[in-house]
């Protein structure tokens, strides 16, 4: 149960979101900058990066959510999709991904923990200055999403199954204010983890 | 140097002018955290948990540019807040900020730090819902700002001064619509 009383019972950020919408707008807002397009890096790379920071942080609504997401844009590769996660180097991913995940890490542990040889191998990797910066972003980000989670005690479904529904809601439709004010989806279960 | 190739800007703003697709949402939401009137807590109240928090992540842009935000708002010098973000506990601030202070201080270091504990203390203290939330998600914000502006290696001016001559221009104009390139 969250630790302040936000008037609903809806999963993770969706009920801090619902309780809070004026700043929900702005995050979902940033979230489809960042997460929802393949302008540069692919939408499964953004959520990639997500999903293993959100690890990073322990936060498990968010690295199960976002890796359900990169999930439905990987045509269900959850195995792949796991090693990305939890940083299991021998992921099958391109080198310039992996070089930028390690930035992502850094990034994690504290912005200054980023070295110039960390970007120096991402982009002699192939990673434009965009994606450097839209790596950072994304990693900073989830260090306040995944806080802002956690540090409000929201509500976690332990339910692995919960989390594809809402996956796709947010592959198809992009985030903003729609999930939190439109009725939850529901949909097969898949078999937890 | 910086990481990558960025407008020369101090700070945040060599990134936001890099990046205006998501420097549109970040600036909003600094406004409303920060600097919408509906709210409960103080403009100075929530800079210095701005500040406490980018002090802690060790960001020097952001814990001058926010340190001089929060003296212009509580009429207190640089050296002032420089003591309450070094010993909030025994600073002459109300009891309830010192309680959301403490709930920043653990946001910062991860979401799971927070405690049932201090979060009854500061209801305990008259901490609202509202204001215990806005806490959290201020002290979260911050660990995003801080890290994209370190984490990208950009330049803050090293005198403090710099900050201090800012902040009431600042304080007018707000996060949203200024000039990016107009300060320099």
């Amino acid at each position: 149960m969250p630790y302040i009383d936000i008037q609903n019972d809806l999963p993770g950020i969706r009920g801090l979101m619902a309780f809070s919408p004026h700043t929900a707008e702005p995050m979902g807002l940033l979230a489809n900058a960042l997460l929802h397009h393949s302008d540069g890096l692919l939408a499964a790379e953004r959520e990639l990066i997500a999903a293993h920071v959100s690890y990073l942080n322990d936060c498990f609504y968010c690295q199960h959510s976002h890796a359900e997401i990169a999930c439905y844009y990987l045509d269900g590769d959850r195995q792949l999709v796991d090693q990305v996660r939890t940083g299991d180097d021998q992921a099958a991913i391109s080198p310039k991904l992996k070089a930028l995940l390690r930035v992502a890490a850094k990034v994690q542990q504290g912005g200054k923990a980023v070295q110039p040889a960390d970007i120096e191998l991402s982009r002699k990797e192939g990673a434009t200055d965009k994606e450097i910066h839209d790596t950072v972003l994304i990693a900073a980000a989830f260090c306040m999403f995944n806080r802002y989670v956690d540090g409000l005690g929201a509500t976690t479904p332990a339910d692995l199954g919960s989390y594809p529904p809402r996956a796709k809601q947010v592959a198809e439709n992009g985030y903003g204010p729609h999930i939190f004010s439109t009725s939850q989806p529901a949909g097969p279960s898949v078999k937890p983890l | 140097m910086a990481h990558i190739d960025l407008p020369d800007l101090p700070g945040i703003r060599g990134l936001m002018a890099f990046s205006p697709e998501t420097a549109g949402p970040l600036n909003e939401l600094a406004e409303i955290l920060l600097r919408d009137n509906a709210n409960s807590l103080t403009r100075g109240e929530r800079e210095l948990i701005a500040t406490y928090v980018s002090a802690l992540n060790d960001c020097f842009f952001c814990s001058n540019v926010h340190g001089a935000m929060a003296g212009h708002y509580l009429q207190c010098d640089m050296e002032g807040i420089d003591r309450i973000k070094g010993d909030f506990a025994s600073a002459d601030i109300p009891a309830k900020l010192k309680s959301l202070l403490r709930i920043a201080g653990s946001v910062q270091k991860g979401g799971k730090y927070v405690t049932i504990s201090q979060i009854t203390d500061a209801r305990t203290l008259g901490a609202t819902d509202r204001e215990i939330h806005d806490t959290v998600l201020i002290a979260a914000a911050f660990c995003m700002f801080n890290r994209y502006v370190d984490g990208l290696g950009t330049q803050a001016p090293p005198d403090r001064q710099y900050y201090i001559n800012r902040a009431s221009q600042r304080a007018a104009e707000g996060y949203l619509d200024f000039e990016l390139y107009k300060y320099k």
